[in-house]
């Protein structure tokens, strides 16, 4: 980390000082002393002290091979006198013996009284040079490259390269559009080598599938013979692929990077909650990429999560409230569908409802709802548990955000354990009435036909799914990019969701279906012990969520910030 | 700063202002008669005469795609067009060569491209920025429609405006 | 009354009517041509041989536009105020002699012996259409229009009023045909070359003649609001001033009402100084209705040249400021025309013929 970089050190003082020159050693930047903890990469350092040295091979999240030459910057060692300490000039500060030959800055750690010029002539010659060499082989297809826009090669070759190229020869061929797994697509000619999606799959994904064979110019990256790159974080090569070889196959030819809005977030699909960027075009989404955040994810996601986004844009989506009119249900208004719901749940006393809660709503969402099964006198509610293999890398066995938030939040205490009372319920006939908010009760065991033969049934959901045309009231609501609300991630994390996209068609979001739903039913825009100022914007429901529950006090939906907020557990930093 | 601007002083005659009118007016009668016996000749016919002929090699007509010497259409669906176009016009969906096409190696292709004429302000901007010179202004220039929809072109329309370019560079070669 | 009467000035109100309105709108197209061969463009050409059906096309399009009343006005005078823009242009008309006979029929609606008052009368109404215009539209750029039309209409009134007294000191009546028979026998006011052309009286008399034509003249333009007069309707500072809410007929009428107001001002100019349907050596209706008609036609092209004048100005000359415009009507001709009464009474008093 960073101590000082700002200020120039006297270097007696610094070194007269034995507290900090045991953890910290001086580094000459650029004519410039600062201070870094031992063990900082020099490449880090620099870019710490404001002078980014460019790089292809090295990423921090992995070993540094340093094998693509990108970084060179020249260096020096205090010059030592006959004593063994560092000769000083006559500023008072040690003379540094500059070498000879350059350096590369990614496999170097700082050390006492090194020197550093990350823009001498002599880099920058190096930098121009490895570019052209670069570049030698590499084909003119940033048209057609789903990397251009956030290419390095593109970038560096504007910084650093030249204008036009001195190579005559023709360019060696290699292969191009090889699938290299069903995630992900290879183009040979564009890899320059740098090795980082080896690494990943070694160090990372524990799935050694990638190398490289033949030499010299005719070097290609390929799968192991047999092998494909099929696991589960295989995308992420793709992100931290410095150029255009890798590509996301469902990405591929979808969007250029420039057209993107990016929305920061976090992924839904597992209790780990990798933190996201969303990448939208005109209200549509395009990609996921991870985004660093070293409590929970480092700088990776697992590709079932980042793929899952598609059935935002499904055509299943529902687009209208509807209530059943006779035998059929027929779109309506939203305030005829709310007052629908409310006057059908009136008829029926706390003990003859039941509520089938999710654990993918945010925390809002389940504060509403048990603020909703208090009002309705509901004492059968519970959320339904989901569970899928996990690893040990970031995939959780939990594939409920928010389950964490449930339980805090007193909507269940152990989720599962009545879902056998609400079935029970039902097929019995004890229950009468069964609100469902975003789970399809068919898959907790029941069928189609004791559904049906409920009096009410109210679904919010954004899917259609086999349960619908059996609810006596629907509230089509919205998916994870399009609200805004927190969870808390199985580690105890409390994050934020941000909007990305706008909600399709008529529907809306879930705290306001529920907060309107309480004000049908209640007629108070609040909660039964009538608090001031009621709810009318999500900040307001968090509010009024936090002056209840300890654990979120003192905080808001801005103050979570981007990377979350711990509120149980330990930061557990990959 | 306030500038002061110092008037001309006028003598008597100046002041009265009527020479000065005389003056005008015969200025203005000059030029009536001249145009009356068709002595000053500016004004085209326009649809009866057209400039055509006369149009410079750099007119900015309706943007267009081009087809080169190989017959394929050069544009490779970068969607730099899109982006640069100031008012929007243009709007790209991009698709996939299958593989056992022609011209597979090019593995990009605009699968839609539409141009808005109604919002195309023939900047050229889109020519200028495209990399793969597939998309050029041409000398169409009286695009009309009855229905906005009409007034969007689209790929088919684009390249039938556009025909063959010759003389491009030919980049996807197998050589190359 | 005898039906003979009725009749017959019936039947000159429709003749008249017509051929002033079919001149209004030939007025406008010439307005537009020669304005285009002035700025060296072609000007409207399309519709029929040289583009002559234009006129006809455009009233076409006025009338079946949609006429459009905007929420925010006075309805009635809204209403009102076209109609209060063409009516007075067109009856001034009545008194004016047009012709000298035909079938011993005079060629003048009404021969009535307060001419003059007559047409000042009637033609300060017009004012009106702009005022109440500007006002009912109830919108800024209208209302400055109308305020502006207000004080230079009243300013330059004056100057026109003062303008004519000499005429009318020389011949003693205000009767507009008495004005044409005076100037048959004298000579015409501004060019006495007939009658006793000879007699150095009337050369004198012709200075003040003059400076009252220039004077009434300018006073005309700034009454039919035309450049450099027209900052009631400047398009550059005030949209389109009094009419810019204006639009269909409605607009129509106060475009063409300005057209009618030329004529109309032409006539007056042609019959007070320019010897009206007179025109040397061509004897009058007495000696057969073909002479008749064609002093009707002198008559008709002595407006029409004053016309092209009107136009020609229009197209020569920038529009004034407005302070320039008061001081012009005040400062100016309000002088020159109140001293050229003194000259006129002077020559009249201690030069007798
Ligand atoms: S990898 Fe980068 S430089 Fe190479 S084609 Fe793609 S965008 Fe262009
Ligand atoms: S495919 Fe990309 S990440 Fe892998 S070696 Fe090539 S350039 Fe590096
Ligand atoms: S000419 Fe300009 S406005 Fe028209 S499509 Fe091209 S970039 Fe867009
Ligand atoms: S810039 Fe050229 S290649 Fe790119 S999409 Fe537009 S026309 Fe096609
Ligand atoms: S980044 Fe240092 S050698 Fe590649």
């Amino acid at each position: 980390m960073l101590v000082e970089h700002e200020q120039e050190h006297d270097y007696e003082t610094l070194m007269a000082d034995p507290a900090t020159s045991a953890q910290l050693v001086n580094v000459q930047i650029n004519g410039v002393w600062h201070q870094f903890p031992k063990g900082t990469r020099l490449i880090e350092a620099c870019e710490q002290a404001g002078s980014y040295i460019p790089r292809y091979c090295y990423h921090k999240k992995l070993t540094s091979p340093g094998n693509c030459r990108m970084c060179l910057i020249e260096m020096g060692l205090p010059k030592m006198g006959p004593d063994r300490k560092p000769e000083l000039g006559e500023d008072g500060k040690p003379v540094i013996n500059w070498m000879p030959r350059p350096q590369i800055s990614c496999a170097q750690d700082v050390s006492e009284g090194l020197g550093v010029r990350t823009d001498s002539p002599l880099a920058q010659e190096c930098r121009k040079g490895v570019m052209e060499f670069l570049l030698i082989n590499h084909p003119l297809d940033c048209p057609i490259c789903d990397q251009a826009g956030e290419c390095r090669l593109q970038e560096f070759s504007v910084e650093y390269g030249n204008a036009e190229s001195r190579f005559l020869e023709n360019k060696v061929k290699k292969p191009k559009n090889i699938e290299l797994g069903p995630r992900v697509t290879l183009d040979d000619e564009r890899c320059i080598l740098c090795s980082r999606c080896i690494r990943f799959c070694q160090e990372i994904a524990h799935d050694d599938v990638l190398g490289f064979i033949d030499r010299g110019s005719h070097s290609v990256l390929t799968a192991h013979p047999g092998k494909r790159l099929e696991n589960n974080y295989s995308l992420n090569t793709v992100d931290i692929c410095p150029v255009g070889a890798l590509t996301s196959s469902d990405f591929r030819f979808q969007m250029r990077v420039w057209f993107l809005k990016e929305t920061k977030s976090f992924c839904t699909s597992c209790a780990t909650g990798c933190n996201t960027i969303i990448g939208t075009r005109q209200d549509a989404i395009y990609r996921q990429t991870p985004r660093e955040n070293n409590a929970v994810n480092s700088s990776w996601m697992c590709d079932y999560g980042r793929l899952n986004f598609g059935y935002l844009q499904s055509d299943k989506r529902l687009l209208q409230p509807e209530i059943l009119s006779g035998d059929k249900l027929i779109a309506a208004e939203w305030n005829v569908a709310i007052t629908h719901a409310a006057v059908q749940l009136k008829h029926f006393s706390g003990w003859e409802i039941a509520i089938l809660a999710s654990g993918r709503m945010t925390n809002e969402e389940l504060w509403l709802t048990s603020r909703l099964a208090k009002i309705l006198g509901v004492e059968l509610i519970d959320i339904v548990p989901r569970q899928g293999p996990g690893d040990d890398i970031l995939l959780s066995t939990d594939r409920n955000p928010n389950m964490n938030g449930a339980q805090i939040l007193g909507v269940t205490r152990w989720p599962g354990a009545r879902l056998r009372d609400i079935t029970d319920g039902i097929i019995s006939g004890r229950v009468k009435a069964l609100v469902a908010l975003g789970e399809n009760p068919i898959e907790i065991g029941l069928t189609f036909a004791q559904l049906q033969a409920l009096p009410a049934f109210v679904v919010m959901n954004l899917l259609e799914d086999e349960s619908i045309s059996a609810a006596t009231a629907v509230l089509p609501s919205f998916g994870f990019a399009e609200k805004r609300g927190s969870m808390i991630n199985g580690k105890g994390r409390l994050q934020r969701l941000n909007r990305s996209v706008r909600g399709p068609g008529e529907a809306r979001d879930d705290w306001e279906i529920l907060r309107d739903l309480i004000q049908a039913y209640s007629g108070q825009n609040s909660e039964t012990d009538s608090r001031p100022g009621g709810i009318h914007s999500i900040e307001d429901v968090f509010r009024q969520m936090s002056e209840s529950f300890p654990q979120f006090a003192g905080l808001s939906l801005s103050k979570i910030g981007d990377l979350g907020v711990q509120i149980f557990g330990t930061e557990a930093t990959r | 700063m306030a500038i002061t601007v110092s008037r001309p002083k006028l003598n008597w005659s100046e002041r009265l202002y009527l020479p000065a009118i005389a003056a005008g007016m015969a200025i203005t009668i000059k030029h009536f008669k001249n145009m009356l016996f068709g002595r000053t000749k500016v004004t085209m016919q326009y649809p009866e005469e057209k400039w055509d002929s006369h149009m410079p090699e750099h007119y900015r007509g309706a943007p267009a795609l081009v087809r080169d010497d190989t017959g394929r259409v050069r544009c490779v669906a970068c969607q730099l067009c899109e982006f640069i176009c100031p008012p929007r016009a243009i709007k790209i969906i991009p698709g996939e060569i299958p593989a056992g096409d022609r011209f597979a190696k090019v593995e990009k292709f605009p699968h839609e491209f539409d141009i808005d004429m109604i919002r195309c302000i023939y900047c050229g901007l889109c020519e200028e920025v495209c990399p793969e010179q597939a998309i050029y202004l041409r000398k169409d220039y009286a695009i009309t429609g009855f229905t906005r929809a009409d007034m969007v072109h689209n790929k088919e329309k684009l390249l039938e405006i556009g025909g063959v370019m010759h003389g491009v560079v030919l980049k996807w070669n197998e050589k190359k | 009354m005898d039906y003979f009467f009725l009749t017959i000035s019936l039947v000159k109100i429709v003749a008249l009517l017509a051929v002033v309105l079919g001149m209004m709108n030939y007025t406008v197209y010439a307005e537009r041509r020669i304005s285009a061969l002035i700025q060296d463009r072609l000007g409207p050409n399309r519709v029929g041989p040289a583009g002559l059906f234009q006129p006809i096309a455009d009233a076409a399009k006025f009338l079946l536009k949609e006429d459009f009343t905007p929420g925010h006005v006075n309805k009635f005078y809204y209403w009102l105020a076209p109609c209060l823009a063409m009516i007075p242009a067109i009856t001034t008309l009545a008194v004016v002699p047009f012709g000298s006979t035909l079938f011993g029929v005079p060629m003048v609606i009404a021969d009535i012996n307060v001419g003059v008052l007559f047409v000042f009368a009637i033609a300060s109404l017009g004012v009106y259409g702009i005022v109440i215009a500007g006002w009912s539209s109830n919108s800024k750029y209208p209302f400055l229009g109308g305020v502006r039309s207000t004080s230079q209409m009243i300013s330059y009134e004056l100057s026109l009023g003062l303008a004519v007294i000499p005429v009318f000191l020389l011949i003693g009546q205000l009767r507009l045909s008495e004005v044409v028979r005076y100037q048959i026998e004298h000579g015409w006011m501004i060019a006495p070359f007939v009658g006793d052309w000879a007699n150095p009286h009337k050369w004198l008399l012709a200075i003040p003649m003059m400076i009252s034509f220039v004077v009434f003249t300018i006073a005309i333009f700034a009454e039919t609001n035309r450049l450099p007069f027209d900052l009631p309707e400047a398009e550059t500072e005030l949209v389109g001033g009094y009419h810019t809410e204006y639009g269909s007929m409605k607009f129509g009428l106060f475009f063409l009402g300005e057209y009618v107001a030329m004529i109309t001002g032409s006539a007056i100019i042609v019959t007070l100084f320019l010897g009206g349907w007179h025109f040397p050596s061509i004897p009058d209706g007495s000696h057969g209705w073909g002479w008749g008609l064609v002093n009707i036609f002198i008559f008709f092209s002595k407006v029409a040249v004053l016309l092209f004048v009107f136009i020609w100005v229009r197209w020569t000359l920038p529009r004034f400021r407005y302070d320039q415009l008061m001081r012009l009507g005040w400062v100016f001709f309000f002088e020159i025309a109140l001293a050229n009464i003194f000259l006129a009474a002077i020559i009249l008093a201690y030069f007798p013929q």
